[in-house]
C-alpha cells in the first residue's frame, strides 16, 4: 500500500510539474495574468507531495518490505537501523528520487519565501525549476522506479555493499545532493532573469543565499566524503582524483566562483552576463556529475548502476537542459547590458581573476576527467590519476591562493597599489619566511608540498588582513564569514603539503609481540582475536602506540566479513594527535603465521578536513549575515509602508 | 596579471579585454591540460601487448590479466610478492609490496597500477574485483579475443 501511494504521489508531483511549466509560460505571455496566481502554489504542493513520496520510500526500507524489488536488493532485514535508513540512497533509484525530493522541495521554498525579485522574473524561475524537475521525473518514473513491486516476495533482501555499510553514508551523500541540486536554483534563477532580461542586482541577491547553502553543502559534502575514504578503503589516501570525486569537486568550483561574481554583481552591478553564465555552468558541473555515477561509464566504488539506457537518458537530459540554456544564453547576451566598469586594479579585477582561475582549474579537472572516455572512441585505455591533475591544476590554483591574500584587501572600483603594500608585505613576509624554514630544515621534499607549506602558511595569515583597521563589533557577519573561509583554505593545503611532504609509512610482517617503529611513534601488536557484529564477524588487533616514549594507547583495525551480502572490508583504526594522526590497517595471515600490518604517521593531517570544516563555517557565516540583513531590510521596508498607509489614512 | 595593471584601458574596451582575458586563461588551459595528458594518463596493457611494443621504462602505465596458477609467492619480509600475469599469450612477471586486495588469489583476474623496471612490471596498487557483481571496468574491457577468455573466468 505505501509503495503504490508512494508510486501514486509520485506521478501527481510530476503532473504539478507540468502544470506549473504550462502555468509560468501563459503568465509570462500577454493577457495571460490569469495564470500568475497559480505558479507558487503550485510549486508549494509539488515540493509537499514529493517529500510524501520520499517519506514512503524510507518507511519501506525501514520495515524492509521484501515485495518492493528496490528493498528486497538492497536492504537486509538484520541490517542495523540507521543503515536501513541511508539504505534508502544507497542505491540508483532512491538516490534519484532523493535528487528529485531536493528540486521539488527547493523549488517551494523559493515559491514560500523570495519577496524581492521581480514577479515575472521569479515566474519565469519556477517554470524553469519545473522544465529542470520534469527531466527528471521522466528518468525516475520510466527507467528507474524506485517503488516497483516483486511477483511475489523474496524471503530476505540481498543487503547493502559492506562498503557503503558506514555512518559516512548517512550523511555524505544527502550533503552532497543538496548542493549539487541546490543548484539548480541558481539554474533556474539564471535562466529565468534571462528570459525577462532582468539581470542586475536584485537577481544577484535573490540568487546569492542559495548558491550560499548549496555551496556549503557541497563543502561539507566533499569534505566528509574525502575523510569517509580516507579511514574506509585502508589506502590511507584523502583523495584520489576518482571520477566521482571529480564530479564533486567541479560543480564546488564553479559554485565557488559563481559565489565571487554573484556577490560582485549584487554590490557594484558588474560581471552581468558573466554571473549568468556561471549560473548555468554550476549545475551543469551536477549534472555532468550525476550523469558520471549513474551511467557507470566510468570506472569508480561509486559506480553501483551500469545500465546503458540509463547512461543514454542522462545524457539526453544533459544534452537538452545545457544545450537549451546555451542557446537562450546565445541569443540574450547580447541584450544583457553591460555593468558598471572598474579598474583592473580593484576588488572587482581581482575577483574576475579569481573566477578565471578557478574556471581554469575546472577546465582542467574535466579534460582530465573526460579524457579516458574521449580516447576509448580511439580504442585506447587510459586512465588519468595524479601525476596530471596535482601539477596541471596547481598552476592555476596557486597563483589564485597568493591573490586571495591581496583581493580582500583591496576597494571597490579604483584603488591604488601603494595604499595596500605594508598589509600584504605581512603575508608574504610568512610565505618567503615558510618556503625558506622548508628548503633549510627539510631537504628532500618534492616541489609541489614545499609550494603549499608556503602558499598556505601565508594565506592562514593574510585571510585575516581584510579585518585590520576595522571596528571588530561593527563589521558585518559577511566579512568574517569571508575571512574564516580563506582561513580554512589556507589550513587544509597545509594539512595537504604536509601529509604529502611529512608522512610516513612502515609495511611489515609482524608476530603477535613484534614493535615496529613508524616516525615518532612506536607500536606493539598485541593480540588478535575474532569478535562478531550485527551482520559482520571481524579478525581485531590490538596494537598499543607510544608516541616518542609516552604512555601507550590502544588501537583496533579489523579485518571485517560481510554476510549479506558477502564481502570484506578493512577497518582501519585511527589515533589522532595535536600534530598529526597514525592510521593502522591489518592485512592478511602469512603462510608463516606473520600478520602484515599496514602504519602511517602523518604529521598534520587532521587541519585538512578542520580546513574543509572551517571553509562551510566560513559560508554558514556569510549566509547568516545576509539572511538576517535581509530580514531587517524587509521588516525595515514593511514598517515604511505601514506607516505610509497609516499617514494617508489619517489625510 | 590584475596585480600589475593599473586600469590604463579605455573603458568602453572593457567587456572585451575581460572576454580576451577568460578566453585566453581557458584556451591555455586546454592547451596545458591537453599537453600534460598525453604526456601523463596511463595507458592499459595486457601482457601481449607489453611484449610486443614495451613502454619506456618507469612510464607508469596498468597491466590487467590473470594471475597464474602456482606463480604467487611472498618473499621473507611477509610483505612482498611476486606473481605472474599472463593472457593466455605473453606473461609478465609482477613485484608487488603491499596488502593485497581481498579478492586477489591464483587464478583470478587482477588490474596492477605501475610500471616496467626492466622485465619487471612493478606495481604501487592492484586492483582485483571487490565482489562477485564489481570486476573492474578495465577487465571487461580488454576487447582483444585472448582477453575474453580472461574475462569469461574472472566471472
Amino acid at each position: 500500500m505505501i509503495a503504490e501511494l508512494g508510486l501514486a504521489v509520485l506521478w501527481m508531483a510530476a503532473a504539478l510539474a507540468a502544470l506549473q511549466l504550462f502555468a509560468g509560460v501563459v503568465a509570462l505571455r500577454p493577457g495571460g495574468a490569469a495564470m500568475t496566481g497559480l505558479v507558487r502554489p503550485l510549486a508549494i504542493m509539488q515540493g509537499v507531495l514529493v517529500a510524501i513520496s520520499f517519506l514512503a520510500l524510507i518507511d519501506l526500507f525501514l520495515e524492509t518490505d521484501l515485495t518492493v524489488k528496490l528493498v528486497a536488493e538492497n536492504s537486509h532485514s538484520m541490517k542495523p537501523f540507521i543503515f536501513k535508513l541511508a539504505g534508502t540512497w544507497g542505491n540508483h533509484e532512491g538516490s534519484m528520487l532523493l535528487w528529485v525530493t531536493i528540486m521539488a522541495m527547493s523549488g517551494g521554498i523559493v515559491a514560500l519565501v523570495e519577496k524581492r525579485l521581480r514577479e515575472d522574473t521569479l515566474i519565469a524561475t519556477l517554470a524553469g525549476q519545473a522544465f529542470v524537475s520534469l527531466g527528471f521525473y521522466a528518468f525516475l518514473l520510466l527507467s528507474s522506479n524506485p517503488f516497483e513491486r516483486l511477483p511475489e516476495a523474496v524471503p530476505e533482501g540481498a543487503g547493502l555493499n559492506p562498503l557503503l555499510q558506514d555512518i559516512g553514508l548517512a550523511f555524505h551523500p544527502p550533503t552532497l545532493y543538496v548542493g549539487y541540486v541546490g543548484l539548480s536554483v541558481a539554474f533556474s534563477f539564471a535562466i529565468g532573469a534571462l528570459v525577462t532580461r532582468d539581470v542586475g542586482p536584485a537577481f544577484a541577491r535573490a540568487m546569492r543565499p542559495w548558491v550560499l547553502g548549496a555551496w556549503i553543502f557541497l563543502t561539507i559534502g566533499i569534505t566528509a566524503g574525502s575523510y569517509w575514504a580516507y579511514y574506509t578503503l585502508g589506502w590511507g589516501g584523502w583523495w584520489f582524483w576518482d571520477p566521482v570525486e571529480n564530479a564533486s569537486l567541479m560543480p564546488w568550483l564553479a559554485a565557488t566562483a559563481l559565489l565571487h561574481s554573484a556577490s560582485v554583481l549584487a554590490s557594484r552591478n558588474a560581471l552581468r552576463a558573466w554571473t549568468v553564465m556561471l549560473g548555468v555552468i554550476a549545475f551543469s558541473m551536477s549534472m555532468v556529475g550525476t550523469f558520471l555515477v549513474r551511467s557507470g561509464i566510468l570506472t569508480s566504488v561509486h559506480a553501483f548502476a551500469v545500465d546503458p539506457e540509463r547512461g543514454s537518458f542522462i545524457l539526453a537530459l544533459l544534452a537538452i537542459y545545457i544545450g537549451g540554456a546555451m542557446a537562450l544564453f546565445g541569443f540574450r547576451a547580447s541584450t544583457v547590458t553591460e555593468g558598471e566598469r572598474f579598474s583592473l586594479f580593484s576588488r572587482e579585477g581581482s575577483l574576475v581573476f579569481n573566477n578565471v582561475m578557478l574556471c581554469g582549474t575546472l577546465a582542467i579537472v574535466l579534460l582530465g576527467t573526460l579524457y579516458p572516455l574521449m580516447t576509448e572512441a580511439f580504442d585506447a585505455k587510459v586512465s588519468v590519476g595524479p601525476p596530471y591533475f596535482n601539477p596541471v591544476s596547481a598552476i592555476f590554483v596557486i597563483p589564485m591562493m597568493l591573490m586571495m591574500s591581496v583581493g580582500p584587501l583591496l576597494r571597490w572600483r579604483k584603488d591604488k597599489p601603494g595604499r595596500i603594500t605594508a598589509v600584504v608585505a605581512i603575508p608574504a613576509l610568512v610565505t618567503a619566511l615558510a618556503l625558506l624554514a622548508v628548503v633549510v630544515f627539510a631537504p628532500g621534499i618534492r616541489i609541489l608540498p614545499i609550494i603549499g607549506i608556503a602558499v598556505g602558511a601565508g594565506l592562514a595569515v593574510g585571510s585575516w588582513m581584510p579585518l585590520k583597521g576595522r571596528n571588530l563589533r561593527r563589521t558585518p557577519l559577511s566579512v568574517y564569514g569571508m575571512v574564516v573561509a580563506h582561513f580554512g583554505i589556507g589550513v587544509a593545503l597545509l594539512g595537504a603539503a604536509s601529509e604529502s611532504a611529512f608522512s610516513t609509512e612502515r609495511l611489515a610482517a609482524m608476530n603477535v609481540g613484534d614493535t615496529q617503529q613508524v616516525g615518532p611513534i612506536t607500536v606493539k601488536l598485541l593480540s588478535i582475536a575474532p569478535v562478531a557484529g550485527p551482520n559482520w564477524t571481524a579478525l581485531d588487533a590490538t596494537v598499543t602506540a607510544s608516541y616518542k616514549d609516552g604512555a601507550p594507547v590502544t588501537l583496533h583495525p579489523q579485518a571485517r566479513t560481510f554476510s549479506s551480502p558477502p564481502g570484506e572490508r578493512t577497518e582501519s583504526a585511527l589515533h589522532t594527535r595535536w600534530n598529526g594522526q597514525l592510521y593502522a590497517v591489518l592485512g592478511k595471515e602469512g603462510d608463516d603465521g606473520r600478520w602484515q600490518m599496514r602504519f602511517w604517521w602523518k604529521p598534520f593531517v587532521p587541519l585538512l578536513w578542520l580546513g574543509g570544516l572551517l571553509v562551510a563555517l566560513g559560508g554558514i557565516l556569510s549566509l547568516l549575515g545576509r539572511v538576517a540583513h535581509d530580514v531587517r531590510r524587509l521588516r525595515a521596508e514593511g514598517k515604511i509602508a505601514y506607516r505610509k498607509a497609516r499617514l494617508e489614512n489619517l489625510k | 596579471m590584475s596585480e600589475t595593471k593599473t586600469g590604463g584601458i579605455k573603458p568602453k574596451h572593457q567587456r572585451l579585454v575581460l572576454l580576451v582575458i577568460a578566453l585566453v586563461a581557458l584556451i591555455g588551459a586546454g592547451l596545458l591540460a591537453a599537453y600534460a595528458l598525453s604526456n601523463q594518463a596511463s595507458y592499459f596493457y595486457v601482457p601481449a601487448d607489453l611484449v610486443k611494443d614495451p613502454p619506456e621504462q618507469g612510464r607508469a602505465i596498468r597491466l590487467g590479466g590473470m594471475v597464474e596458477k602456482g606463480s604467487l609467492k611472498t618473499r621473507t619480509d611477509g610483505v612482498t610478492i611476486d606473481f605472474v600475469v599472463g593472457d593466455g599469450m605473453s606473461k609478465v612477471p609482477v613485484r608487488f609490496t603491499g596488502i593485497t586486495p581481498d579478492l586477489f588469489v591464483e587464478g583470478s583476474g587482477v588490474v596492477a597500477e605501475g610500471r616496467m623496471e626492466g622485465q619487471t612490471f612493478v606495481a604501487d596498487n592492484l586492483l582485483a574485483k571487490h565482489d562477485e557483481n564489481y570486476v573492474p571496468r578495465q577487465m571487461g574491457d580488454m576487447t582483444q579475443a585472448q582477453a575474453k577468455a580472461v574475462v569469461a573466468e574472472t566471472k
